[in-house]
Order: structure tokens, then sequence, then C-alpha cells
């Protein structure tokens, strides 16, 4: 299924920044050997599928309705000389892990430690979808927006200012229109620029706002960097076990949570 | 469990989460509400902005009224089904010409050509290549106009607003309004409507989706669907309505479906699974122009090819299995026609025969194969030649109708065609979801009744509707 990368010599513009499609490599399954894992996550229905059909060379069936991708798809690229593995993340309203699919995203943002995580928005419902892209930052800081479907939204005479979302949430964002192909080079371009850190991704901390919550948080975020101290996300991991997730309380039981721990981790690349 | 020693960051979080209260679980998501309600507020533009465009807004209320939402619905199918039967016949007696009729006597006489012994050339032709061959041609062309269309309806939208008008109705038998959406995923393989059923939050509901997801018409059972009411019931009305009469069993056979979900779910949930139905939320995404080109490519591609591969792979063993049972012979007779007698009684009680129970059975790995293994079992157990003893007349199948003088010959009544439509509908689901609902539910017990219990329903309808017709013809 891979299609062939155009040769640089026949095309004197494939090399060219300018034009970071023409530097795409559709790998299809070809996941073997990725330099970093990219995951896809966001709201139901926002376009997931069809990014990552159009990342990967791959034809998953998409669907107009919520609720279509309920496993996991894998598929794989190359830009720029570099190899990802992309994951097609079940879409979620939230991460509170109460279905199924719900837990399959969580799971694998939490434990997978993806390299960048892609939260597909849908630019007509932004707000809604921002909630989801929150409690992701929550999870992971390295991350890109992609605001899809932007074609919809200006017909329903929406505009989306890209900069202004990039400086108040500290990651890329990109506007896209992934059925016709709009912005697959800006997103190729800023899944880059994250993976190797050519972008430093700065979300804001999220206060819990009363004093009185705060410190609470505060004190077991302090308990939880005591025990787990190379843990990434200790302030994540302490606000679930305030408010008592099973799965969180059953990890730091069972020492699961010592996963996390680990630094984002290259699997297939160690030899 | 062993007992653990207590673990003291776990205490402490106990005791902070005393004294936040309750309440933390709360303000967290408020806040992170109010922080996307201004981050969206700062970077959207809302000028000249409507919510939904008028044509949009026009189009969801009919879809979705009281009024008209479910006769619109019915329409569509019955035109989708409808599309799918007119299409389907020409190619359907072209490919059985080409494959059956002159493919299978081509290959019969290479294989003689080459001295092939008697058997081999009996298991390789008439087995394996025959049932093979069959599959191709009854199943290739209603697949390849019935998931195009399906699709496109799904890529326009559709769906959600089947779930919609359906909800208030799951939720009234105690199940998920989102089984909607699993349901209609059944209609295209049980196996993927049973995953499906992941979107749904509560395990309760869940199982019921789970339990029930059976009773959607799948890929393999369209096409059995589709040529017997065609060969049966469309004959029985004038050529010219022909079509619209087995698009008008289909649908009918398919709503059974859809009401036999709402009673089991309703029985389970009254029962087993008692509980609640729990509230959620739909959005009926926008209506979205399908793109025809490339859903025509993913559906022959994805669904079309990859179904009749699965059928292909099913129906070779299958075909030798056939052969097998046909020309093995104990006592003077093949064993088909022992096993098929043997169940005979018992089939014709419930208003099939013996033979569609045995094809029943040998079909479990895949219901694309059970209408060719009906077919070769009644031409076998009919004693009307052809197979085993070349191409005789019993194969000139280019016209559909010769399929139905086949059927007769195996002494098939009005009856026997409807309550194969209805057994075809109610039985076993196939071993590829029995296994997904194992993998899903990782219970043997609901593996087990998710099996039995349909399969029980379906011998218990096909009863009751034999002896009333029964019962009818006394008068």
């Amino acid at each position: 299924m891979s299609r062939a990368r155009p040769d640089a010599g026949a095309d004197p513009c494939a090399g060219c920044p300018s034009r970071p499609v023409a530097r795409l490599e559709r790998l299809g399954l070809e996941a073997r050997g990725a330099d970093f894992v990219v995951a896809l996550a966001g709201n139901p229905n926002t376009g997931k599928s069809t990014v990552f059909n159009a990342l990967t060379g791959l034809r998953q069936h998409t669907g107009n309705w919520p609720g279509k991708t309920v496993t996991r798809a894998e598929g794989a690229f190359a830009y720029d000389g570099r190899r990802y593995r992309l994951v097609d993340l079940p879409g979620t309203y939230s991460l509170l892990s109460t279905s199924t699919d719900e837990e399959v995203a969580r799971d694998f943002l939490l434990f997978e430690q993806p390299d960048v995580t892609v939260i597909v928005a849908d630019a007509a419902r932004l707000e809604r979808n921002l909630n989801l892209a929150l409690q992701i930052l929550e999870i992971t800081t390295r991350a890109v927006l992609c605001v899809n479907l932007v074609d919809e939204a200006e017909r329903h005479g929406l505009r989306v200012d890209a900069r202004q979302l990039a400086r108040d949430l500290g990651i890329p964002v990109v506007l896209a229109a992934a059925r016709q192909g709009r912005g697959i080079g800006e997103l190729l371009a800023a899944i880059a620029d994250v993976a190797t850190g050519r972008f430093a991704c700065r979300p804001p901390r999220a206060s819990v706002g009363e004093p009185r919550l705060e410190r609470a948080v505060g004190e077991l975020e302090r308990l939880v960097r005591e025990r787990f101290p190379g843990l990434g996300n200790a302030r994540w991991v302490a606000l679930r076990l305030l408010e008592g997730d099973a799965r969180i309380v059953e990890a730091v039981r069972s020492g699961r949570i010592r996963e996390l721990e680990r630094p984002a981790r290259r699997p297939e690349a160690m030899p | 469990m062993s007992p653990r020693p207590p673990d003291a960051l776990l205490a402490a979080a106990e005791r902070l989460r005393w004294e936040v209260g309750d309440g933390l679980h709360d303000t967290l998501l408020e806040t992170i509400y109010a922080e996307a309600s201004r981050l969206a507020e700062r970077a959207v533009d809302r000028e000249g902005a409507a919510e939904k465009l008028p044509w949009e807004r026009t189009l969801d209320r009919l879809l979705t009224s009281r009024l008209f939402g479910f006769p619109l619905m019915l329409l569509l199918l019955a035109m989708v089904f409808w599309i799918t039967v007119a299409g389907a016949n020409v190619p359907s007696a072209w490919l059985s010409a080409l494959l059956v009729e002159h493919g299978h006597a081509w290959l019969r006489g290479l294989g003689e050509a080459a001295g092939l012994p008697a058997w081999l050339l009996g298991l390789l032709c008439d087995g394996a290549y025959l049932a093979t061959a069959w599959v191709v041609a009854v199943m290739l062309p209603p697949m390849a106009i019935f998931f195009p269309l399906f699709t496109l309806l799904e890529d326009f939208g559709y769906l959600p607003r089947v779930a919609f008008n359906l909800d208030a109705v799951f939720r009234r038998v105690g199940a998920h309004g989102k089984q909607a959406l699993s349901m209609t995923m059944g209609w295209g393989c049980n196996a993927a409507g049973v995953i499906a059923t992941r979107i749904i939050d509560s395990p309760r509901e869940r199982l019921i989706a789970i339990l029930t997801n059976n009773f959607s018409l799948c890929n393999g059972r369209w096409p059995t669907q589709i040529l017997i009411s065609s060969l049966f019931i469309g004959a029985l009305a004038p050529p010219a309505l022909a079509g619209l009469v087995s698009a008008a069993a289909v649908v009918t056979v398919a709503l059974t479906g859809i009401a036999l979900t709402f009673l089991t779910a309703w029985f389970l949930s009254r029962t087993w699974l008692r509980g609640e139905a729990s509230s959620f939320s739909l959005e009926l995404p926008p209506f979205r122009p399908p793109r025809f080109l490339r859903t025509l490519y993913t559906s022959l591609i994805d669904r079309t090819l990859f179904v009749l591969g699965r059928a292909v792979l099913f129906a070779l063993p299958a075909g030798v299995a056939i052969w097998l049972l046909s020309n093995l012979e104990v006592a003077g007779a093949p064993l088909a026609v022992h096993l098929a007698g043997w169940l005979e009684p018992f089939g014709l009680l419930v208003g099939l025969n013996g033979v569609i129970l045995l094809a029943y059975v040998v079909a479990i790995p895949a219901n694309e194969i059970v209408v060719p293994t009906i077919l070769m079992l009644t031409a076998l157990t009919a004693r009307l030649g052809g197979i085993g003893s070349g191409a005789g007349v019993l194969f000139e199948l280019d016209d559909p109708l010769a399929y139905r003088a086949l059927f007769e010959a195996g002494g098939w009544t009005l009856l026997t065609a409807v309550n194969l439509m209805l057994f075809s509908l109610v039985h076993n689901p196939c071993s590829t979801t029995i296994f997904t609902i194992y993998r899903e539910t990782g219970s043997v017990k609901w593996t087990t009744v998710a099996t039995l219990l349909p399969l029980g329903m379906g011998f218990l309808l096909c009863f009751l509707v034999a002896q009333l017709w029964r019962l009818a013809a006394l008068f």
C-alpha cells in the first residue's frame, strides 16, 4: 500500500521545506523500526481515521458517526528521514475511563507514553473538543492540536485563530481539512518538531482553583513524587488518587504505576 | 487476594479525600470546562455564524421527526434492497452460467484429460470447486450492490439519525440507546457489531447489546434472504412487481430482527440483566456529501472482497465435507442421506427439512455458505444426478428460476422458504462471532447464552409459524 516517495532528482521541489507533504512517505502497515510513536486522539467523529489514512496511506474504513473506531488501529509513515508509528485511538469525549473505549485511549496515553499525541478536534465544536484536549494535556505535554474540518466550520461562518490557540495551549496548532488534504503538510512538520524536540511544548498547568483543594493536591503530589521519583506527571496521578479513580488506585497498589517512570521509550529502535 | 500491608500513599490519599470532600471530581471538571470555554471564546471568530445550514436543519427535522422518521427509514431500507434485488439478478445468472455451468464442465474435462482418479476428481471439482463457484455466483452480485449503497448512507451521516429514532424504544425496553449503532453495525457483520458495543458504558446494557446483536442480519445472510425471497416470494407477484415484493419481504425479515432485538432486550432487562437504562447524549453529526468513488472503492475492497474471501475460504473445506458426506456410502446410501433423513422429522416439524438443518451444521463457520450448501445437498439427496456424473441438466442455471426448480424437486414449499428466511435471521451466530463474544465478555456462560438463546428462539419461531401455516391450510 505504500506509495513511493517522489524521486528527489526528478522533482526539484521535493526537498523544499515549503512542501512538507513531498517529504512524506506513507508506509502503510510497515511499523517496524519506528523512531517515534505518535498517537491520534480526539472526540468521536472528528476525522481521526481520515487523518490516519492521509498519513499512512492505509484505507481504514471511515464512517460519519461517533464511535466508529473502538479499537486502536496502527500504521506507519516516514517523514524527513525518520520513521513514525501512528496509533489511531478510539474517539472519546473524556478520559474519565467509564467505558472500554475510553479506557483503551487513556491506558495508551498513560502507559505507552507516545512521543507525540495529535489531538484531532472539530473546528465547529471547538469548546467541547477542548475539554478533552485539556484532559489529554494533563497526562502528556508533548502534543499537537489538529483543528480539523475547518472547511465545514467556514461554511458555518466560523473562523479559528490557530496562533491564539497555540499561545494559550503552549503546543503547535494546525488548521486542517483532512478529507481534502488541507493542512496535512503543516501537521507533519508540527509532529516532527515536537518529536525531535525542536518545539518545546509548555502547556499551562491549570490550578484547581480553591486554595483548600490546591493544598491537598500539592501535599499528595509531594507524596507521590517521594514514592515514585521518576514519575513525569505526578500531579495527574495525585489528582486521580484524590478522586479515588479505581484503576489508578489499583495501579499504585500493584506497582504498575512504576511503568510511568520509564523515560519515553523507543522500543523498535533498540537493536 | 492475599492481604497486603496497608499502602502509606493510598492511606494519605484516603485521608485527604475525606478532607476535600467528594466535590473534587465536579470541581475539576468545572475548571476544565471553564478553561475550554475561555480558550474557545478567544480563538473562535463567530461572525456570521449559523448553528446549522437551513437545508440541514430541515433534513434533520424530517429524518428524525416522530411522524416521518420511521416511514422514511423503511422507505430508504426498501429502496436499498429493491436496487439490490433488481440489480443482482442478471449478473448472478451470468456468473453461475460462467462459473457453475461452463467452468465446472471445463474443469472436469481438464481433470479427466489429465487422468485423475474419479474420487479425486469428485473431491476437487464436484466438492471444493463447485461449492466455491456457487458461493461466488450467489454472493458477489448482491454484495457488490448492497455494500456501496449502505456505505453511502453511512458516510452521509444517516446512521446516527437511525439511532436517534430508535433511542426511545431502546430505553423503554431497558437497553442503551447507543445500541442502535452497534445494531446497525451488525447489519454489516455481527462480529464487528459485537466489538462496536464497546461504546456502551454500562456493562449490563453492553451485555444486552452483545446478546441481541445476532438479530441484525449480517453480510453472510443478506444474500440468502435476497435469493430465497426473490425465488419464492417475488415469484408470487406479477413480474412487474416481483422486485418490489421481494424487497418488501427482506425488509420485513430485517424488521422482525429489530423487533426480536427489542423483545429479547426487554426480556433480559427484566430477568437476568435487571436494571435501569442509563442516559447518554448522542450528537447528530453534520451531513457530509459522500465521496462516491472513494466509497465505491473502500466498500468493494474492504467489505465485499473481504467477506467474499472469507466465504470462499470456508466454502473450500465445506465443499470437500459436502462431497465426502454425499459420497461416503454407509449401508447402501450416502452419509448425507442418512444424516438428512435422521434430521428430517424434526426439520419438517419446524417447517424446514433435514437438508436445511444439515446445511446449517456444515455452515457454522460462515453463514455465507448456507445457500450453496443447501443447493448441493438438495441436489444430492433429491437424487437428481448431476454432481459426480459430469455437468448434467441440473447445472444449466442461466435462469435463476432453475434454482427454484431444484428446491421444488427437494420438496420445498412456500412455508419452507419463509421459515428458511426466519431461521436464517434467528439461529446461532457464526463461529467468528461466537469467538468475538467470548473475547469481549470473557465469559463462557454468556457466550453459551448468546449461542443457544437465538438457536432455541429460531426453532420455536419456525415451529409456531409452521403450525399456524398448517392450521390455516386446513380452512
